[in-house]
């Protein structure tokens, strides 16, 4: 990301308009960056929470279910909670491989429209 | 271990070694801190170090700043204690980081510049909803403090072997100037490198104890467990010996109010992070937004690992030292890693591993002291009392001597809240900001509507909710664990207000923008910011080089 930048220096980097963001906030390009944002951290959000959700009632409601032992004294609880742990794990993996896959383009392309070197 | 145990308390260590090693340590930090400060120049130095730091170490500055005495005492000392209902703690620290790395982190990095507000305030009216925000910044920050202080009081004293409040207090007090003089001199670069630091020496601290602990056991995990709840049942406390401290409910199992208790903690720890001043003020320290994705990234990581980490030393030191002792020990739940780290390595490897722990307090201490007074001038002496006609040579004057007010108001908190299980204290920070910062957050980053009558009902409706709950809340009186066990005014039935507060806060946003709906904001406002957050747009050229 910084490469591109090394020219930075010289003032041939545009100022963008308040007009600018205006048509570039209704534009295609950018309406397909926040709707691929959208429809990848809304719905991973959902899920993250409502699946917390559901440990946290079960660790308070259901302790028996929890205290079930599954090996040795490792409890159900135990390994729900790592569950906890690997789904952080992979959400954190699976959004990074998106967003380098999906918005950086995208984002770096309307960078330089907005503000690249005047023609 | 067996005079420790029959006399009940816990002398240990050498308290000579201890300063020492403490003394070793705030002289190596304070020579970085000193060095970071010869280039710390400018505003931006000041309050994000220049945005220069790159995403590994910005991760374990974020590491750094997050793992505090909370989730290193606290929550082993809480899983030592009751167990199971420890590890919620980690469960909720651990998945808020999704909240923070999925609709917070890059687009706060694209949109702002020093502080919360600067986001918040950025397409709305901007004096009232800097106000809003500075507040609840210093609110948070105030309670995360007092948090910290608590635990430093109850580390130390333990170590020096001090029982008496007055002693206590006396140390809360050295350690709080202490960290103020770091703040001063070095600034957020200084302020990042003792975080980053600490980072690693607490990681490695806690690997080095988990690597042991699982060897007294030889590598069986489900051992450990049983003998932990061995330990638990023979207690000469009725109630410890009564718990099943390898399922949930040991804690906030007892009634339904506990229960209910136990899921707003849940919420307000999930909910919290995302809206933490000082772990968003992080992410001004790098330049651009795939760095301050990459810093998360190493956050949760590490994060992630200790947290496992301390599982294995909460059960560990349930074990090796027993309910018994930590409960008896200077700082009672807070006491337990220490102790475990001088049953396990002896005189020495305790003072290293307080030594860490005091780094831990520090650097944690010295972030949040750097965000509050940021907020502070930047947000309402700069923004609000100046009309932005401040220089920023003022603003940091303006920082510096709101660091010390800040301090010296922690201390005096500090020493009230000492004795508390240091987690359950920063907990109602976390629902302190869930409350009155992540709402207006969301609102502003992902719902054009949204105007600033919606950001001032969600923010001044969730933090003063918040704050009167807390107050009226059997954390601050009518138990003997309360800060003031004497008086009783406990209306509130839950320790924890998110249940309440936070919903309260979301529906107030909403509530607000309909009833400002005819006052007109500036639609150009609403685009840039959009296009901003979403594309680094003026942010990522401004600081290349």
């Amino acid at each position: 990301m910084t490469t591109v930048k090394s020219g930075l220096d010289a003032p041939v980097r545009r100022e963008p308009t308040p007009q600018d963001f205006v048509a570039m906030q209704a534009s295609p390009e950018f309406q397909e960056l926040r709707s691929r944002l959208r429809r990848f951290v809304f719905p991973v959000t959902v899920f993250f929470l409502a699946w917390y959700g559901v440990y946290v009632l079960l660790a308070t409601y259901a302790a028996d279910f929890m205290a079930t032992k599954v090996i040795g004294n490792i409890n159900l609880g135990l390994i729900l909670g790592f569950g906890q742990f690997v789904t952080t794990f992979v959400i954190t993996a699976l959004y990074v491989k998106f967003a380098g896959r999906e918005l950086d383009p995208r984002s770096a392309a309307i960078r330089e429209e907005l503000e690249g070197p005047a023609q | 271990m067996t005079v420790l145990a029959q006399s009940g308390t816990a002398d240990v260590g050498n308290p000579l070694i201890n300063i020492a090693i403490f003394v070793a340590f705030v002289v190596v930090t304070m020579g970085l801190v000193i060095k970071a400060s010869r280039t710390t120049k400018k505003a931006s130095d000041f309050y994000t170090g220049g945005g220069q730091f790159s995403g590994p170490q910005n991760g374990f500055a974020i590491a750094g700043d997050y793992l505090s005495a909370a989730s290193f005492l606290g929550i082993a000392g809480a899983i030592a204690v009751y167990g199971y209902d420890g590890f919620l703690y980690s469960i909720g620290f651990l998945v808020a980081w999704l909240v923070a790395l999925l609709l917070v982190a890059e687009l706060l990095r694209n949109t702002g510049r020093f502080t919360m507000a600067d986001v918040l305030s950025f397409r709305l009216k901007q004096r009232p909803v800097r106000m809003a925000a500075a507040l609840s910044t210093l609110a948070v920050s105030l309670f995360y403090l007092l948090a910290q202080m608590a635990g430093a009081g109850g580390l130390v004293a333990l170590l020096l072997d001090i029982h008496d409040k007055a002693g206590q207090a006396i140390v809360v007090a050295v350690v709080g100037v202490l960290m103020i003089v770091y703040v001063l001199i070095g600034g957020m670069k200084g302020t990042t490198y003792v975080q980053m630091v600490k980072a690693v020496l607490l990681v490695a601290g806690a690997a080095i104890m988990f690597v042991l602990v699982l060897f007294a056991v030889r590598g069986n995990f489900s051992q450990l467990l049983a003998d932990a709840q061995a330990m638990a049942s023979n207690s000469s406390d009725a109630a410890v010996a009564g718990r099943d401290i390898l399922a949930p409910g040991a804690k906030y199992g007892i009634s339904d109010m506990t229960r209910i208790d136990f899921v707003s903690l849940g919420i307000a720890l999930v909910l919290g992070t995302a809206g933490l001043p000082h772990v968003l003020m992080r992410f001004y320290t790098v330049p651009t937004a795939k760095e301050a994705r990459r810093s998360v990234t190493w956050a949760i990581a590490l994060i992630g690992a200790f947290y496992l980490f301390t599982l294995v030393l909460g059960y560990g030191a349930a074990k090796l030292v027993g309910p018994d002792v930590i409960l008896n020990a200077p700082g009672k739940e807070n006491a337990a890693a220490p102790l475990l780290a001088f049953e396990l390595g002896g005189t020495l490897f305790l003072a290293i591993i307080s030594a860490v722990a005091f780094a831990t307090i520090l650097a944690v201490v010295a972030g949040l002291a750097i965000t509050a007074s940021a907020s502070f001038a930047h947000d309402i002496y700069a923004s609000v009392i100046k009309r932005g006609n401040a220089t920023e040579d003022e603003q940091v004057r303006v920082s510096r001597i709101t660091v010390v007010v800040i301090g010296l108001m922690s201390i005096v908190l500090g020493i009230l809240a000492m004795g508390q299980n240091i987690a359950f204290l920063v907990a109602l920070a976390f629902a302190v900001a869930a409350s009155a910062n992540l709402p207006t957050l969301l609102y502003s980053l992902f719902w054009k509507k949204f105007n600033t009558t919606g950001a001032l009902f969600s923010i001044y409706g969730g933090l003063i909710s918040c704050l009167l709950l807390i107050v009226f809340s059997p954390a601050v009186s009518g138990k003997p664990s309360s800060m003031f066990p004497n008086a009783d005014f406990a209306l509130f039935p839950l320790s924890n207000p998110g249940i309440v507060s936070i919903p309260l806060a979301f529906v107030l946003g909403i509530v607000g923008t309909y009833v400002g709906r005819r006052k007109v904001e500036d639609p150009f406002k609403q685009a840039e910011m959009e296009v901003r957050s979403l594309t680094g747009v003026g942010v990522e050229k401004a600081v290349a080089h």
